[in-house]
């Protein structure tokens, strides 16, 4: 037991947080950003870029659901910069006053029907989803979930979903294997899904648009390079990369 | 002192779930219609995925335990494997057989019967992930019951199938019970199969578990509290079949 434990510790004292001489001192910095899931293939290219413009810097990406990010963060995570799906969750980060700049928004992202290869149920709009099918979306209780809502509402039709998934990539999951006939989604997962769903745009995606808010985190240990990151996503090249991905213009 | 440790590291979150409770509205929150219809939905498919089960499972725990043939040790290995498996990779395999485009998936549709986004669906997960719990325990109990009481049956001239329901299922009760409390509570658990396979609706396939999972967004005070009340009647089936039985 107690080797055990020796072996252990300076693995958890690595996780701790409160290494501080690793911080902006040259060689074997560290950068720590905290992003949605959805941003995973446009932040793991913007970090490659980073980290060729940067020598010696190392970014560590931590991906997830926005909330699980920023319950992590409020409870002492070892995050220099959030980047989150919504700014419901980026609200939490503030009200805890645990940024270190004002929050930017970045990038929108929209709603898209996806269907399974050869669109079985035959879908071609938002109201075909009313009809008599299996359809997937997420629950209220999530951010696709709420998107969802707000556009059935403003085309004021009822959806009769066959399940109500806890994320975007369990709708996806459904519709891949062509469990369901159709989903909600967003753009971005459409695009990032290849050709194993296709996307169908509607015009009432235009009633739920989410902002993407980026901050960096009060008192992280990377110090500069932190807002450098921002300005990153912030800038032409970062913009670029997003909208290359399906994300709009913030 | 590694059992203290051991102890303590299984009851201290424990502990702390239960001081996170907000019990002034602890029912407020653990009544509500959701709540209640996820509630029912678990304790009716464990239900029925614990004697689906023991049905399955007492004829294959008997040929594991009472006979010989070449390739048994693999064919315990592949029944066991669930128990073992990520149940998101269950669901996964469960999705690819019984899927709308799975392997025998489209023979259930002519059949008229539809498996996608159903409660059988959900008992499907259940049982896939159970099983195994109530085989192990069940062949245990028939090993250590041996077969001696079986051959002095059979030579007093007992048929074998009076053998069986008179001697060998007898002594294994114990095993059963608690093999099918284990099934009943791993199903009640179940929540990587199930959304996998089944999806997640209120009242049709949307378990306790999967709303706990659902509300830790949105209400972090009621997925709490129903986290509560898995644990209680998790505690309550455990204990009762060890006040019965002795032998979990």
């Amino acid at each position: 037991m107690i080797p055990a434990l020796v072996l252990l510790a300076p693995g958890l004292v690595a996780c701790g947080g409160d290494d501080d001489g690793d911080g902006s001192s040259g060689d074997g910095t560290t950068l720590t950003v905290y992003a949605a899931a959805s941003l995973t293939s446009t932040f793991e290219e913007l970090a490659e870029r980073f980290e060729a413009d940067h020598e010696g810097v190392d970014v560590v990406l931590e991906f997830g659901g926005s909330s699980d990010l920023v319950e992590q963060i409020i409870n002492g995570a070892d995050a220099d910069v959030f980047a989150s799906a919504d700014t419901k969750n980026m609200d939490k980060l503030t009200a805890e006053d645990l940024q270190g700049q004002d929050p930017q928004d970045f990038a929108t992202n929209t709603l898209e029907i996806a269907v399974p290869p050869g669109n079985p149920a035959g879908v071609t709009s938002l109201q075909d989803l009313a009809g008599d099918l299996d359809l997937v979306i997420c629950a209220p209780e999530v951010p696709c979930g709420a998107a969802t809502q707000t556009v059935a509402e403003a085309a004021s039709i009822t959806l009769d979903p066959a399940s109500e998934e806890q994320s975007v990539t369990d709708v996806l999951g459904k519709i891949t294997s062509g469990q369901g006939d159709a989903g909600l989604v967003y753009v971005t997962d459409v695009i990032a899904a290849g050709d194993t769903v296709e996307g169908i745009e509607f015009p009432e995606s235009a009633d739920a648009v989410n902002t993407y808010p980026i901050a960096t985190v009060k008192d992280g240990d990377a110090g500069d390079l932190a807002q450098e990151w921002v300005d990153l996503v912030l800038g032409p090249d970062g913009q670029q990369v997003l909208s290359a991905a399906g994300f709009g213009a913030p | 002192m590694p059992a203290v440790v051991g102890t303590l590291f299984v009851v201290v979150p424990l502990a702390a779930l239960v001081a996170q409770v907000e019990w002034s509205d602890f029912w407020g929150l653990i009544t509500s219609e959701s709540s209640l219809s996820a509630l029912a939905l678990s304790l009716r498919t464990s239900a029925v995925s614990a004697l689906v089960c023991v049905l399955l499972g007492v004829p294959m725990a008997l040929v594991l335990a009472r006979t010989r043939f070449p390739g048994q040790a693999v064919l315990r290995s592949l029944v066991l494997l669930p128990m073992v498996l990520p149940p998101v990779v269950g669901g996964l395999a469960l999705l690819y057989t019984f899927g709308k485009r799975g392997l025998i998936g489209e023979t259930f549709e002519v059949v008229g019967e539809e498996v996608a986004f159903s409660t059988l669906a959900v008992v499907m997960a259940q049982v896939f992930v159970s099983m195994p719990f109530l085989v192990v325990s069940l062949e245990g109990a028939l090993r250590v019951a041996g077969e001696r009481y079986e051959v002095v049956a059979a030579s007093l001239g007992a048929r074998p199938t009076t053998v069986l329901l008179r001697v060998t299922l007898p002594l294994a009760v114990p095993g059963l019970i608690s093999g099918a409390v284990l099934a009943f509570a791993r199903s009640l658990g179940e929540f990587g199969a199930t959304i996998t396979f089944a999806g997640s609706r209120e009242g049709v396939t949307r378990t306790l578990p999967l709303e706990i999972y659902l509300q830790r967004f949105d209400d972090p005070d009621a997925a709490i509290a129903l986290s509560l009340v898995l644990v209680v009647v998790a505690v309550l089936v455990i204990g009762l079949t060890r006040q019965r039985s002795g032998a979990l």
